[in-house]
Order: structure tokens, then sequence, then C-alpha cells
């Protein structure tokens, strides 16, 4: 039985910034078509973060009514593109190389960033933008399928493994995972190379921040070492398997409810933020 | 045709899918030692071929390196002893093999043409010792042969050659034409017809049901007679499509007795709906009622939301996996064609289904031919459909239901629901009516069209027997949905590239542009414009095919340019088939030849009227002989294993519900994780407002009492969205009836009671019906394995679908015991009311007194508690259901990991009370420091049964009843479908 023990967690109630957040000059591109199917709340998330973003289907890049190079964040959303066939992520990625290669090494070339969620990820990881050792852009990691062997929706904890610029002022991330492969794997020499050069940015957690050590619903696919997401070398990259866009108020956690009824009990005040805002803010913040 | 054919075989090098995959084989029975899975692509192209370096790239291409290897025209080469191949046959859609196709042509720049395609198939390569019978049906259990191809070898076959590239291509011959039909024929001849269908002339064979008696068949031979011509068989099949039970329902429109003249959808459902909107006048929550796709409700000043709920039985119970996975996305596009595109934000479900350890062991044939699936089969089938369907659209499922008969086993109940979200007005532009104007073009978006769900209105219209088509059955492709659905919602609608638009669903094309054609009274359609996915269709087949994924559109002419150009932008094939006319007819031309041409009056008002005749016996069932036990443990055990009451979570968590951002109360919860009854999903951001569902559904009532059936329907499915928070002024509900031998008075007579209930408490809870949808033929006819003969009809089933709107999500409550020494209270009075309970099925017996219902009593209760809940009184609220209070108890603690102390009153035989399922209750667990002002509010309603605390649930009536702690209730709950 998978029962968290919830009540021993520590309160870690998220934020409690909530006046209007100025909006920065750039801007960030949310790719979007063929099955992605996160683009509307990631567009939303950032303009609470105080970014403005188009989301600008693959087609309209292709055909250069849009151009990446007017953008300073580029964003791969959550979603089913191509229905996972031939592998989650694998034939957006196949398009993307295929008609945007150039375009893509030279945003990489910026000073800019890249933001990959749950298929968002999938597809960094087949086109290799993560972990990108010495710029090599070859898949060195692979998102399998689940250990559960099929598509799982629920909530999970995540924390920083590394300091960077999207782990700023984060304890602990609390949000849904909803994908059938998201079972990260890869070879020992490249799980070294990311421990060692500071690559894994989040993983799966118990509620009280104690390791998941693979163990299931925690680690909810099966992820060597629990990894949930990596950066790039630089960290400019980051492809991340859970949707901290899909709870970004207080009343999106699974939890809430609880939480609510023993702050008021407390006389604590009821957050409208989640916790997870913060790693957009984070992003945007970059830009500030 | 493809002479060029390669096959690329993939494997990863440790497969994290063989565990789950090798147990679940295992846990059917088959002992095998391993388990290796090859995921095969078939690569057939006639024009260029691939040379050696050009396959490696393409393998490439479909893999990931890191952990999968492939090889191309080599088969795999590891120790196994039997080798099973599943493949497609042709025709069938290959979701997996068109995006390998695409990568392909990306790839190389090319365009494969048509007849060259990429196909899939999955190899398992097994070791161990099975007997050929075992192998013959573990190949049964990975394949369904009405989709499937199957190939199995040994080691010692596979040899050095492997397993044969197979092309599933489809080969037609038959001549494309329309045919004249003669009915100037004896009745018993053209009653015939009617029943089996057209006789084809080339191959003497009938082309299945038309589902037309003979009065409807006189009155066709009759117009032709008139119009001094033959009809054509596309004429007869179009008529047959537009009058089925399944479009027309007809048995919900005819008269019936002497009392019931206008039939029960005018008389008890739309009447329901009429006089509520009169006395609710300036609160009328309703914008869109019965006349478009969905039924549509105010949200707020600015969005509107939509509901519908639809049923997919018949298709479901010959392919589960096809029949969900298209029933869900059909609903989908009751969603995108209601007004001009409302956006699908949550997806709904419900499943009707024998006991998964039951089998059957039914036939459609003859000496043990054509076995039906086991409920086992059906139920893995179409969890996994609907899951597929709302996974890759990107729709959140997090409300749903799952229901085990027996009665159920010959034919499943699939129900599948879709709420859509969209702005009430654009630019002056009210965009939830919609009107073709005579001129306009008609166009078609999406996918193609082929052989697939031909007959697909008229076969469910009737009883599923031996002669059932084969091609009824089709695969969805949620991808090439998407991509429809997302230019039409969220680019052209706001473009007003299109004045109006509906979905092709039952009946087609035929079905769709003849209904939009009453919005300008008349089209012409040139049929040889629809692009096939095949050649050597039949104009008849192409008018009629149910082939998925497709829109009808009305574009005016000087919008055409910008809308095809926007659809060739998002890859949407969009083709102008025809256009609109004032002619008052449906024209359809085939290669420069009219084959079609009737009025539309006859094609949608001319199907004779019946009249109906019912009868009903009031049915008497022994009461179940039992004294209550000392202790109450074994069975509070017993009855939370109950597969009805029990935890069915693996299916909420396979299901994404959080995509959209808008979960608030989603399927499971607490930290004990608990199934809900109700869930709460914000549709608009930055809106305080949310949706909520829930749903009532009460098939054991049905044989004692269908008029209480109805009631505890729609108090349940009220009562569900009442403990989260949603008021009732805001509720809407929807009417699913799924009944059973629709032809026999009796089974009228309990049919037109349960809609004479639909109309009473609709009305005295002042909630409109807004959709609804029946299903009256819920049988199936067929043979035991000693070929007597046998029927198994689903007991007489209604879905009440409930929708409402929360006004500040911030205040809706979960349904979690949350904080020790909270005060439990239920509320609402329990009386004897055991009749078709769970608690009496449980004992082996129905009984007869199923719950009362005094809806005027109820309305002031349930207004007292959302009055406490706006406050902020109340910590956590569960409606009393199935099971009785008893179970919402126990599921209330376990969602809590919890324990209580509760004491019963003596009045009653303790096992009664705590199991009677009495309708209008709630259990409500309040802080300590509110109960004064929760009492002041709801009154003499609130009975305290005592505290939240301590780590067992207790329960006292003078004595000690029940002790037991939470972790064995939650083992209990949660054992049933462990594994699953």
């Amino acid at each position: 039985m998978a029962v968290a023990v919830q009540q021993n967690a520590p309160q870690v109630t998220g934020l409690t910034r909530q006046s209007a957040t100025a909006m920065i000059d750039e801007k960030a591109l949310i790719m979007s078509g063929f099955g992605i199917n996160s683009e509307m709340e990631t567009k939303e998330v950032l303009t609470r973060a105080g970014m403005d973003a188009d989301i600008v289907h693959i087609n309209d890049l292709i055909a250069g009514r849009k151009r990446l190079s007017e953008y300073r964040m580029l964003i791969f959303p959550g979603g089913f593109s191509y229905g996972d066939d031939t592998g989650a992520g694998n034939a957006y990625a196949n398009r993307v190389r295929n008609n945007l290669w150039d375009d893509l090494l030279e945003f990489l070339d910026g000073d800019n960033l890249v933001l990959g969620i749950c298929n968002g990820f999938q597809i960094l990881a087949n086109l290799g933008l993560v972990p990108a050792f010495d710029k090599h852009f070859k898949r060195d990691i692979a998102l399998m399928p689940n250990q559960s062997g099929r598509l799982e929706c629920r909530f999970v904890s995540l924390k920083p493994a590394a300091d960077n610029l999207w782990t700023k002022g984060i304890e602990r991330l609390y949000c849904p995972v909803a994908h059938g492969e998201g079972n990260l794997s890869c070879s020992k020499e490249t799980l070294l190379r990311l421990k060692r050069q500071k690559m894994i940015a989040f993983t799966y957690c118990q509620e009280d921040l104690t390791p998941a050590y693979g163990k299931y619903p925690w680690n909810p696919n099966g992820s060597v070492e629990d990894i949930a997401g990596i950066t790039s070398v630089d960290g400019k990259v980051l492809g991340l398997m859970p949707h901290p866009e899909r709870a970004i108020e207080f009343v999106n956690l699974y939890d809430w409810p609880l939480r609510k009824e023993m702050m008021r009990r407390k006389g604590v005040s009821v957050p409208t933020e989640s916790m997870n805002m913060q790693l957009f803010r984070n992003a945007v913040g970059y830009f500030r | 045709m493809e002479s060029c054919v390669h096959r690329i075989e993939v494997h990863y090098s440790t497969d994290p899918r063989l565990k789950m995959r090798t147990s679940r084989i295992r846990s059917l029975g088959f002992q095998i030692d391993e388990l290796h899975l090859i995921d095969v692509y078939t690569i057939a192209t006639s024009t260029r071929d691939f040379s050696k370096t050009e396959l490696e790239d393409i393998g490439t291409q479909l893999v990931n390196p890191v952990v999968q290897k492939f090889l191309a025209d080599i088969p795999t080469k590891i120790p196994f002893d039997y080798a099973i191949e599943v493949g497609f046959l042709p025709g069938v859609t290959d979701n997996v093999g068109a995006t390998a196709r695409q990568t392909i042509e990306d790839f190389f720049s090319l365009k494969f043409i048509e007849g060259e395609a990429v196909y899939t198939s999955q190899l398992f390569l097994v070791c161990g010792t099975l007997s050929p019978a075992e192998l013959q049906k573990l190949g049964a259990t990975l394949a369904n042969p009405l989709v499937n191809r199957l190939l199995i070898r040994t080691r010692a076959e596979y040899g050095d050659k492997g397993m044969d590239p197979v092309v599933p291509v489809v080969h037609l011959d038959e001549l494309p034409t329309a045919e004249t039909v003669n009915l100037d024929i004896e009745d018993t001849e053209l009653a015939r017809i009617g029943k089996e269908g057209i006789v084809d002339s080339s191959t003497g064979q009938r082309r299945g049901p038309l589902a037309l008696d003979l009065a409807q068949m006189q009155v066709i031979r009759n117009y032709f007679e008139s119009q001094g011509r033959m009809p054509t068989d596309i004429e007869i099949e179009s008529l047959a499509q537009t009058w089925s039970e399944h479009c027309k329902h007809t048995i919900f429109a005819s008269a019936m007795d002497d009392d019931v003249p206008n039939g029960l959808y005018k008389t008890f459902i739309q009447a329901a709906t009429n006089k509520i909107r009169a006395e609710k006048g300036d609160k009328d929550i309703c914008l869109t009622v019965f006349t478009d796709n969905s039924g549509a409700i105010i949200f707020d000043d600015t969005y509107l939301v939509t509901h519908k709920v639809e049923t997919h039985n018949s298709p479901s119970a010959l392919d589960p996996f096809g029949g969900a996975l298209t029933g869900i996305v059909g609903v989908n596009r009751d969603t995108i064609g209601f007004g001009l595109g409302a956006k699908p934000c949550i997806n709904f479900y419900g499943y009707c289904v024998g006991d998964p350890d039951y089998d059957p062991a039914l036939f459609r044939g003859k000496n043990k031919s054509m076995p039906i699936l086991s409920p086992r089969q059906i139920l893995d089938g179409v969890v996994r459909g609907v899951g597929v369907g709302g996974n890759c659209s990107g729709i959140p499922t997090p409300q749903g239901w799952c229901w085990f008969d027996n009665r159920y086993a010959g034919k499943p109940l699939v129900f599948a629901g879709t709420v859509g979200v969209m702005p009430r007005e654009h630019s002056g532009r009210k965009l939830y009516e919609k009107e073709a104007a005579p001129g306009d073009l008609i166009v078609v978006a999406g996918g193609r069209v082929g052989k697939d769900g031909i007959h697909g209105a008229t076969f469910s219209s009737e009883a599923l027997d031996p002669k059932s088509p084969v091609t009824a059955v089709q695969i969805g492709d949620p991808i090439t949905q998407k991509k429809l659905s997302d230019v039409i919602v969220k680019e052209a609608r706001d473009l007003d590239l299109y004045r109006s638009i509906t979905d092709n669903g039952a009946g087609g094309i035929s079905c769709s542009v003849a209904e939009m054609a009453k919005e300008c009274n008349g089209c012409h359609v040139y049929l040889d414009k629809v692009p096939l996915k095949y050649h050597g269709m039949a104009p008849w087949e192409i008018w009629i095919s149910e082939s998925q994924e497709r829109m009808t559109l009305a574009v005016p002419k000087e919008k055409l340019d910008a809308f095809m150009s926007l659809m060739q932008s998002r890859e949407v094939e969009a083709t102008v088939i025809g256009k609109f006319t004032d002619s008052g007819k449906c024209v359809v031309e085939w290669h420069g030849n009219v084959v079609m041409d009737i009025g539309l009056d006859f094609l949608h008002d001319g199907v004779p009227k019946k009249h109906l005749a019912t009868t009903y016996t009031q049915k008497t069932y022994p009461e179940p002989e039992s004294s209550c036990p000392d202790r109450l443990d074994a069975t509070m055990l017993s009855m939370l294993q109950r597969k009805n009451i029990c935890s069915k979570e693996f299916i909420s968590i396979q299901y994404d519900h959080t995509v959209q951002g808008g979960h608030v109360l989603g399927p499971v919860q607490g930290i004990g994780r608990v199934q809900a009854e109700a869930t709460l999903t914000k549709v608009v951001p930055n809106s305080k407002k949310g949706v909520g569902l829930s749903q009532g559904l009460f098939p054991t009532y049905s044989e004692i009492d269908p008029y209480l059936m109805a009631g505890a329907a729609i108090d349940t499915a009220i009562r569900g969205l009442i403990a989260i928070g949603v008021p009732l002024d805001t509720i809407a509900i929807l009417d699913n009836f799924c009944w059973c031998s629709s032809d026999e008075p009796e089974r009228l007579g309990q049919l037109k009671l349960a809609a004479l209930g639909c109309y009473d408490y609709a009305v005295a809870f002042g909630t409109p019906f807004i959709s609804g949808k029946d299903s009256m033929y819920n049988d199936f006819s067929g043979f035991d394995a000693d070929d007597n003969p046998v029927k198994v009809s689903v007991p007489p089933t209604l879905l009440i679908s409930s929708i409402g709107i929360h006004p500040d999500v911030t205040k809706s409550v979960s349904m979690d015991a949350k904080i020790k020494g909270d005060l439990v209270y239920v509320i609402g009075e329990t009386a004897e009311e055991l009749g078709g309970s769970e608690y009496f099925a449980l004992l082996g017996g129905i009984g007869n007194t199923v719950p009362k219902l005094d809806a005027a009593l109820l309305k002031t209760r349930y207004g007292g508690l959302t009055d406490a809940l706006s406050y902020e009184l109340v910590a956590s609220a569960f409606p009393v259901s199935h099971g009785g209070l008893g179970i919402a108890l126990a599921k209330v603690a376990i969602a809590g990991q919890l324990g209580m102390d509760i004491t019963i009153p003596s009045n009653m035989r303790p096992d009664y009370y705590l199991f009677s399922e009495s309708l209008g209750r709630f259990v409500v667990t309040v802080a300590p420091d509110h109960k004064r002002a929760f009492e002041r509010i709801c009154g003499a309603d609130a009975h305290l049964l005592g505290r939240v605390g301590g780590k067992d649930l207790r329960i006292t009536s003078g004595k000690i009843l029940l002790d037991l702690p939470v972790a064995d209730l939650t083992n209990a709950y949660k054992a049933p479908f462990r594994g699953y």
C-alpha cells in the first residue's frame, strides 16, 4: 500500500509573492503541432512569471513564417507528439532535426534558454540537446517505457539535485507526472558525467525530501538514480519529465484540501500560488 | 503494386516492458519462461527502393540507439521456442506505420505515392513449452481476429529466414457504381432487405443490415413509386442511416399507449427542460439544449460549457480497444462540432461489463465458433481505448466509473463523454449558433474514407448476433484528430472562416451533410471528390462510411482560399465535396451521374410514425433470509471488496487527469487515495469558477422499480456535485438510456416508467436535461458450448450524468477525513431500503424496497449544505451511495487514513442501517469550532455520529459492532484490482 505519510512532511507551503509581476521585453516561443498539447497552460504560466510567449506551430517555423531568432526562450511543452509512435518524442525530434537544425544550433549559440517538459524532454533527449556533452548533440540518454508498462498520472515530489539557474530558491516541487515513457536510462559513463558535471537538476523524492531510492510510487517510472530532469553542460537547456506548469495554483495541488484545513486550524493564511511557480520565475528571472 | 519490401526489426537491449508483459501473460495461465518483444516495420514501395545504407538511416530514425537496436532485412536471432507475430489486417488504421512513413518522407525529402506505406507489427518471441492448443490460445489473447492478423511459428519453422514480410494492402475489385434496387417485390422479400440488407449483384451476398422494418420499407417503396423510378442502393442506404434508431431515436419519438401521444422524448425529457427553463426565468442556465451536437450551459458572463455523453456499445463488444477509442474521440468531435467549435476540456467515461473473473463461454456461432470476448478482455480493451484517446488528445479524464454485472457479459456498455468550453461571443458573433447558407461550399476536413465503420449506425440499432458485420469495427487515429481539432478551435473558428460545422459520426457524410442541409434547405454533393484511403469503394459505401476524424464544414466562397491554405499549413487534409443549396433536395453525383435525388423533407421527416404499446408487471423478489451477525467486521471487509465498491484506481492513474492545468479535485482523493464520486476542474484560467462532474447509475433497481431507479440516478448525480460545493441552481443533467429487447412491451413499459421518473425528479430538483442519447437493443443472441441458443440482455440501464458550476473552487471540499478530533455527521435520514442494494447482493438476494425520494425536502437540505460549504464550515463531504452509510464512513476514513469512533442509533437492524442505500445522504466532517454554526445551518438534517481519531474505524450501537484498523479497511478496498 502506497500511502504517503503527509502529516509528517515539512511545511513546504510555496510562495507568498503574489504581487503583479513586471513583464520583461524578451519573448518565449512555445512549440505546437502534431499532438503537442500543453502549449496553452505553458503560455499561461510564463505570462504569470512575467514573460510573453507566442505559441508557434512547427510548420510556421519550417515555412519561415516565424523565426526562432526573435525569441530568447524556446519551450517544447508536454503532449503526445505523433502519438508517441516510434518512441515518445522521436518523430517530432526527427521533424525538427530534418527541417530546423541550423536555426536551432544558432539559437543554442546565443545566450538563450531551452525548456522541455515531459514530451518536450523526450524531444530534447532525442535531439541530443541534453546532455550534449562537449556540444556534441547526440543521443546519450533514453526515456524508456515506464516500469509499470503504462502511462502513470499522479503527483510526485521533486527536489533539486544541483544549484543552477532553474533550481534557485526551490526546496521542493510537487506536481503531476503524466507519461508512459519517462524511465531515464543511460550508460554508466554518461551517468557518471551527469553527476560529476552537476547536470542532474531534479530527482524524485519522498514527501519529506528523503530520496525515492527507486521505489514506486515516489519514483513513478523506474528512472535511474531517481532522475526527473537534467540540464545541458552549461545549464541553459533543461529537460524535465514532471509537469510543474500544471500545478501553479495552490488548488491544483493533490493535497491542497488537507493543507488548507491544517493551515486554517493554525491560523496560517492559505496561499493562492503553489511552490511550482518558482521554477518559471527563475527562468524568466534569468533575463531580468 | 508494391515491388520493394523491407523489414526492420527493433528490440531493446534491456526491455523495460518485459517484466509487466511477462507477468501478465503468466497471470492468464500460460507457463512461459521468457518473453522478448520485437517491434517490426515493413516498408513497401513501388516507385523507389532503399539501399542498405538508406535502410540503416531509416532504422536509426526509428530507434533510440542508447537503448534500442535494429536489424534491417535480417531476422532477430535470440533463443526462443515460438514466434508469434501480430499485425493489422488490410485497411485497419496503423498509426505507428503512418508516423514512420512521415519520418522517412521527411528524411529523404520524398513522398510515398498511393499504395506505398509502412506497416507495423509486433513479434513476440516466447521461451517455454506450450502445447499447440495453448499456443493458439496465447495467440488469441494477443490478437483480435477482427482487426489483427496472426502468424505463429516454431523455432524450426522460423529457421534462418525469420517471419515473412507481410504487406496488408487492400485489394478491392468490386464494380464501383450505384445500382438500382427493385422494391416492387413481395412484402416478405421487402422485409428481408430491411433486415439483412440489399443483395450485392456481384457477390450475391447481403450487404449488411439496414435495420428498416417492413412499414419503413413500404414507405420507401411508395415514395419512389410516386417519383416514377426505382431507387438506387445509395438512396436506400442513406435513408436507412438517417432513419436508424441510432440517429432518429424512433422509440423515444414514437407515440406510446394512449397517454403519451407525442412520444417519450417530447413528453418527458424535452418537456421537463422546457418547464424548468420557464420556471427559472432570468436564472435559466441553458443556452443550447438537444438541438446541437452537445448541450450547453452558461459558465459565466463570457464563457459557456458544453457536455455530451455517447455510448459505443456494439463496436466495443467486438473490438473493445478500437470501439472505446473511437467512442471517446467521437464524442470529442461532438464538442468540436458544437456551435462553431468548442474546445474539448474534460473527458468522462463509464463502463458496464461482466465480472472480469467470470468466463461466460458464449459463442456468436454454432459449434463453438466465434467466441465472445471475456469480460476481462473487454475491460482491458475499453480501459486502454479511452485512455489512449484522451491522453493522446491532451484532454484530461478525471471523472468516470465502472460497474460490474454478468448481464453485461454479452454486450458491454461503454459511455464516453466530453465537456467543452467556448467563449459565448467572438467579434460580435454568437459562437453557439451556426447556419450554412445556400452557395456555401461543403468541405470535409480530417481523415480519409475507407470501408471502416460501414453500417455502424444501423448495426448499433440491432441486437448483436452472428451476422454482425466486421466492418463495423474501426481504430481511431487521435493525432489526426488532434491536428484537426487544434486548427478548428484554436485558429479557424476565431478567424471566422466558416459558417457551420458538424462532426461525422454515425452515418458518416450521409448524415452530417444532410443534417447541415436543413440549415439552408438543400445540398449537392460530388461524391467522387471525397478523398479515399484506397480505390474500389462503391458510392454507397463512401456516402455512409464512418471512417473517423472527419468534420464537415460550410465555407463561404470568399473564405475558401484562406480556409484551405490554413488547413494545408497544419497538414490537415480538406476537400470541397459539393455545395449547400436551397433546392429542398439532397442530390448526390458520382462521376457526372446523379445517383441520389431525395427531397429533404422525406429524408428527414418521412419515417413512418409508430405507435408502441407497453405493458408493465410489477415483479416481486424474495427478501433475503438472514439475521444480523453479532459483529460486522467480516461483513464490512466483504462489502469493501465487492467489485462495485472497491477501488478501480488502476483506471484513474492511467488516464491523464491533469493536462490543461485545471486539476482541483481529482479522481482519487486523500492520502489514502480513494476514488471520489465527483471531480472539479478549472477550465478557464484566471476564473475562480470550476466545472464539477458526477453521475448516478442504479441498474440493480431497474427490475424492481424503474421509476424510482430513475429518481435514484438523478438524486445521486446531483448529490455528488452538492457534496463538493456546486450549488443546485447551476446543475444540468444528461440522460443515457441503454435498454434491451425494446421490441417487447414489458421492456417498453419499464422504459416509460423510467422516463416518467426522469421528468418528475428533474422538474422537482429544477435540473434541466441538456443532452441525451439512447441505445435500445443491448442484447446478445448466440449459443452456449452445447449449441443451445442463449440470449443475454443487459439490465435496463439509465446513466444520469451531471455538470455544474462551482462559484469558487478554493471553497470546494474533498472527501477525506482530515483532522483528528473532527466531528462526523450523517446528513439525511436512513430508512430500511435495501432492495437491489449491494448488501442484499452480498447476501445472495434482490429484495423489493428500493429507496424512495422526496425531492422537495432534499432541495432544502442541499441548500443548507451548500451554505455551510460556502461559509467554509465543512472539512470533508462525501455522498452516501452504493453500499450505504457504512461504506461511505469507511471510504472517508480510508481516504484520510484516520480512524473514527461512531455510534449509530439502535432502532433498526444494525447491518440494515449501515448498508441501506437510502438517498439524499452525506457523510461530513466538521471542525469542533464550527459545530454550532454548522448545526444552525443544517438543522435537524445533521446527525452527529462521532469523531475522527485513532487508527480504527469503530462502530457501536449499544455494543461494539465493528472495530477494524484503517489499514485493514484499506487493504480490503484495494485488493480486488491489485495487479491490474
